[in-house]
């Protein structure tokens, strides 16, 4: 049962980033009951602290929930431990790639001066982009640009 | 987010932390249609952001966000008065937040490994920190070491803001665990480095606790252009109480 209501809370989309769900995103802590039929309380860990969609994804899994015959839902936010991006999912990646967004690169965050793996271009998949800027639309993107097909593009920014 | 029990000297640490996000957060979404260039107006409300997340999970473990955030007098916030400080040129917000970011990176990393109250938010918040200095030292190489105007315009920057850089190493009673002095060494080193390396004169170190410099900002003591920052955060959420989105 609590299998079946993880699963529907992990297939709830991104607010911002819908082509992925919470389950790829490795946001999704952790889905407890303590009864059969009891309330049902879900733990949600945010991306970046101040990332405005935590709020939107706490109400669609209690909406989402609910209309599963679940009565009551309490949706916790947890810091620790922290949200990386290593927590995407393969499929995840997979799906943000495809979407035009490149994804985070393993291992954690990249800067200025330090030697970095490239990020290959999502639509032609040429390794030589550049930075535009470290920030972009939503809290946890970075904007490049392909020095190939001469495309500006998304990269979610590692962390 | 399940808040633990503070005693009264975290409480004032919960208020000091919380109050220099929210603080420089209002700042720097004060740029919003003023940035010079549009990926800037991007960048700087991205910062903005940030903070205000960390404003919001550090507020919330002191009392109600809001109240604490919009019902407060000048003389009740524990901000510093480095965030405070008007934004004046790019080169000036530049400055404010190489300072600013590199002391809140280093003190992010000593509660996170502290294990107490802010550990959790501090561990969370420090890759944010990262690329808050990372976007700092890159405008400072290249505004000190660009154009004459940007190297003045920098330089003056530097000048006029570092005297509110001792305040950042004042012992915060509730952050045990911390080390101000090593904190200083620390700051000072990352500071001078990216300095030197952005052909900009190094001022002597921060004054030292003991010699007079400017502060008081964590006992609400605040400098003038404060009361109108607050009036403009503030005057929405006093006009309509209660008013909500």
């Amino acid at each position: 049962m609590v299998t079946r209501l993880a699963a529907l809370a992990g297939a709830v989309p991104d607010p911002e980033l819908p082509m992925v769900t919470l389950a790829d995103l490795g946001v999704l802590r952790s889905v407890r009951r303590g009864h059969e039929e009891g309330p049902v309380v879900v733990e949600l860990a945010p991306t970046w602290l101040g990332c405005p969609a935590v709020e939107t994804m706490a109400e669609d899994i209690r909406r989402t929930l609910r209309a599963h015959g679940v009565p009551e839902v309490t949706v916790r936010t947890v810091l620790d431990p922290p949200w990386r991006t290593d927590d995407i999912t393969a499929e995840g990646r997979r799906k943000l790639a495809a979407a035009g967004i490149a994804p985070p690169r393993a291992g954690g965050p990249v800067f200025v001066g330090l030697p970095a793996p490239p990020v290959p271009c999502p639509r032609c998949g040429s390794t030589d982009t550049t930075v535009l800027s470290r920030f972009s639309g939503t809290l946890c993107r970075a904007l490049r640009r392909c020095a190939a097909c001469r495309e500006p593009f998304d990269h979610m920014k590692e962390r | 987010m399940t808040a633990p029990a503070l005693t009264e000297s975290e409480r004032e640490a919960a208020l000091a932390l919380g109050d220099d996000a929210l603080i420089l957060s209002h700042r720097l979404a004060e740029w919003a249609g003023h940035a010079p260039v549009l990926e800037e107006e991007v960048a700087l409300a991205n910062l903005a952001l940030d903070l205000l997340g960390q404003a919001r999970a550090l507020l919330s473990l002191a009392g109600d966000e809001d109240e604490l955030a919009f019902r407060r007098d000048a003389r009740d916030f524990r901000n510093l008065q480095l965030v405070e400080q008007p934004n004046g040129d790019f080169a000036h917000t530049v400055v404010r937040q190489l300072f600013h970011a590199t002391w809140q990176e280093l003190l992010y990393a000593q509660l996170a490994a502290g294990g107490g109250p802010f550990a959790a938010i501090a561990a969370h918040a420090a890759p944010e920190t990262r690329y808050h200095r990372d976007h700092a030292v890159t405008w400072t190489l290249r505004l000190g070491d660009g154009t004459a105007e940007s190297h003045a315009r920098t330089g003056r920057a530097v000048r006029a803001l570092w005297r509110f850089t001792g305040e950042l190493f004042e012992p915060v009673p509730g952050l045990a665990g911390t080390d101000p002095g090593g904190l200083r060494a620390a700051w000072t080193e990352r500071v001078t480095e990216t300095l030197r390396a952005a052909t900009l004169p190094v001022p002597e170190a921060p004054p030292p606790p003991t010699a007079w410099s400017a502060g008081g900002g964590r006992r609400g003591i605040h400098t003038e252009p404060f009361g109108r920052l607050l009036a403009e955060m503030q005057h929405l959420h006093r006009s309509h109480p209660g008013a909500a989105w």
